[in-house]
């Protein structure tokens, strides 16, 4: 493994993992209970939309983080699966009257179908190209999004109705509708997680540490890098549906390259290549953005700051430092 | 037969402003090939050092009512000392790392940069007036009118991208540049200060970039954001012309912008995305890019 190489600066401090329940070591188990504890107890002291925002960007991160994380592959344009999603969902929910479910996962099929063809092209090169090539497709779907009439264009898709879950539970009350996010979320989350330690993941790995040798073990890497693009565009596809039936709105905001460039640093901020990392890294630069809404422009430059600042002494991330610090996984 | 020649005549114009915007995305795209060649960094912050080039313009010729001529060589300078600053200060610490960081770092430094501009002068454009003096170079041929100062964007932009390419190719510190591009431990071994030059050669990048926004100003207006839109195109442009050399970065930026300029004609709704769409064909055909080497 190179010195300072981007997907492992999360810190894998501790050699043996002992893994216990459903995969994860102690302290990931103990973290994860921390986080489910937050995630069911949370709605019932803090705003509901907020807690569900973090939660869909969250879910955004952790998508993200498969691929920078675990593939070694920095995508600079993946809010075009997060945005389309968000179109999709929206367009689906609101002009063809779909349920809830089935939007939301139109929103991940969406993501898949843009991963599947986008994916292909950009695993032809490797590191900075593959950040650029991403990006430049995004942008291609911006321009599309910009266009094509089903999206609204400058002004988007709007009073998009959350509808009633399995025609049983209607996603009108706000609680109603955490409890939809939480669930997506959690799912999200451990198939993520499941990925990871799987013997797929395993070769994942072994790609991002070492990728000639893996491919003179018989591995064709191409296949395993394209597999976890799609997924990773699939649950990126997901979190902008959930998104955009909780806000009712899907706007260019969300497949904007700035949306690429936050769910980047939500990562890096949480910690590249943590489990974890990008759970907090969303919850905290939500809350920033939370608190800085009033203050316009200062919000990106205070965003350039956090990026800057990590890139120069903080590359672990909070995760990663904390994870360092207690020498375990994280 | 008439049909076609009647179709050409009309895209000329389309096309001739094509290969105009061409040369923005030569001279951005040969900065961000000098600056890889150097130091293996993607300069993210380009297409915001554009902007400040062009914004650094506008304040001279509003606050110290400082004109085009000297703006066009004062703006570089002073982006280019910025450059500079970026680069002992930032850039300089990430060379050993992974290169991503690189593009992480200066992805920051744009945002800081649009926000601080942003903060100061809003979003809305602002107006530079094109100089007087370029109403002698303007073109009538039959019913098409072609702006005298295109035509100089285009004549200056060729001749500093022929420039650059000359002294990087034909000069003896760009053999030293060359040099230290393939092997810089052995370069710095032979008692040429390669650091130095890494910083200079940023600030060079730099400072095409503030040139191409100086020559922006009164062609766009001069807003924030004028970089931000510009620059991930250069990233495709850069990604079809590969980032092997400096004649291949400016030949596929003018060439992109005749694909452009066409496109505008036949089929205007792709005229921003068949960028995007070439870059995908390349990458099917010649992965390594038009110029690059594999």
């Amino acid at each position: 493994m190179a010195e300072g190489t981007i997907a492992t600066a999360g810190g894998i401090a501790a050699r043996h993992e002992e893994t216990g329940l459903w995969g994860f070591t102690k302290p990931q188990a103990v973290a994860f209970l921390l986080m489910l504890a937050f995630v069911l107890v949370s709605p019932f002291f803090l705003y509901p939309v907020f807690l569900m925002k973090v939660l869909c960007f969250a879910l955004f991160a952790c998508a993200f983080n498969l691929l920078i994380g675990y593939v070694g592959l920095l995508s600079f344009g993946h809010a075009a699966y997060f945005g389309m999603g968000a179109y999709i969902t929206g367009y689906a929910a609101k002009a063809w009257g779909v349920p809830p479910e089935l939007a939301i996962l139109m929103g991940g099929a969406t993501g898949a179908l843009l991963g599947i063809p986008f994916g292909w092209l950009a695993i032809r090169r490797a590191g900075i190209y593959f950040a650029m090539i991403t990006l430049a497709l995004a942008q291609m779907v911006y321009f599309f999004a910009l266009q094509a009439p089903f999206t609204g264009g400058e002004d988007g898709i709007q009073a998009i109705p959350r509808g009633t879950l399995f025609g049983v539970f209607d996603l009108t009350a706000d609680l109603t509708m955490y409890w939809l996010v939480a669930a997506i979320f959690l799912a999200g989350f451990l198939l993520i997680h499941r990925i990871v330690h799987s013997p797929f993941g395993q070769v994942m790995k072994a790609i991002r540490d070492n990728e000639p040798r893996a491919t003179s073990l018989g591995y064709r890497t191409d296949d395993y890098k394209l597999m976890a693009f799609v997924l990773s565009a699939t649950l990126a596809g997901i979190a902008g549906g959930t998104k955009a039936l909780v806000f009712n709105i899907a706007t260019l905001t969300d497949v904007h390259w700035a949306m690429s460039g936050e769910v980047v640093l939500m990562s890096l901020v949480g910690g590249l290549g943590t489990i974890f990392g990008p759970v907090v890294g969303a919850a905290v630069i939500i809350t920033m953005q939370n608190y800085l809404a009033e203050f316009g422009a200062w919000v990106l430059v205070i965003q350039g700051v956090i990026f800057i600042a990590c890139v120069l002494a903080f590359r672990r991330g909070i995760l990663g430092e904390i994870a360092h610090a207690l020498r375990v996984k994280l | 037969m008439e049909d076609l020649l009647f179709e050409l005549q009309l895209a000329l114009p389309q096309v001739i402003l094509g290969v105009i915007n061409g040369s923005f995305y030569a001279l951005l795209s040969l900065g961000l090939a000098v600056i890889f060649g150097m130091l293996n960094v993607i300069n993210f912050a380009h297409g915001a050092q554009f902007m400040m080039g062009a914004f650094v313009a506008w304040l001279l010729l509003s606050y110290l009512g400082i004109g085009y001529w000297p703006a066009l060589i004062l703006s570089p300078l002073i982006v280019g000392f910025v450059g500079v600053l970026m680069e002992r200060l930032m850039i300089s610490r990430l060379y050993k790392l992974d290169h991503l960081y690189g593009l992480l770092l200066t992805f920051g430094c744009a945002l800081v940069i649009e926000g601080l501009f942003r903060n100061t002068f809003g979003s809305s454009g602002q107006r530079y007036t094109t100089p007087p003096e370029f109403r002698a170079l303007d073109l009538e041929l039959a019913d098409f009118f072609l702006p005298g100062y295109r035509v100089w964007v285009l004549i200056a932009a060729s001749a500093v991208c022929l420039g650059t390419w000359l002294v990087i190719e034909k000069t003896k510190i760009g053999s030293y540049l060359r040099a230290a591009t393939e092997r810089p431990q052995l370069v710095q071994a032979f008692g040429i200060n390669v650091p130095l030059m890494m910083t200079l050669t940023y600030a060079a990048g730099v400072a095409l970039a503030a040139f191409a926004g100086v020559l922006a100003a009164p062609i766009y207006s001069v807003h924030p954001a004028m970089g931000a839109n510009f620059i991930i195109t250069v990233f495709a442009v850069v990604v079809i012309g590969g980032m092997g050399s400096i004649m291949g970065a400016v030949v596929t930026g003018f060439l992109l912008g005749f694909v452009q300029g066409i496109t505008d004609v036949f089929y205007p709704e792709a005229s921003q995305t068949v960028v995007f769409v070439i870059m995908a064909i390349v990458l099917l055909t010649r992965p390594a890019g038009l110029f690059g080497r594999a």
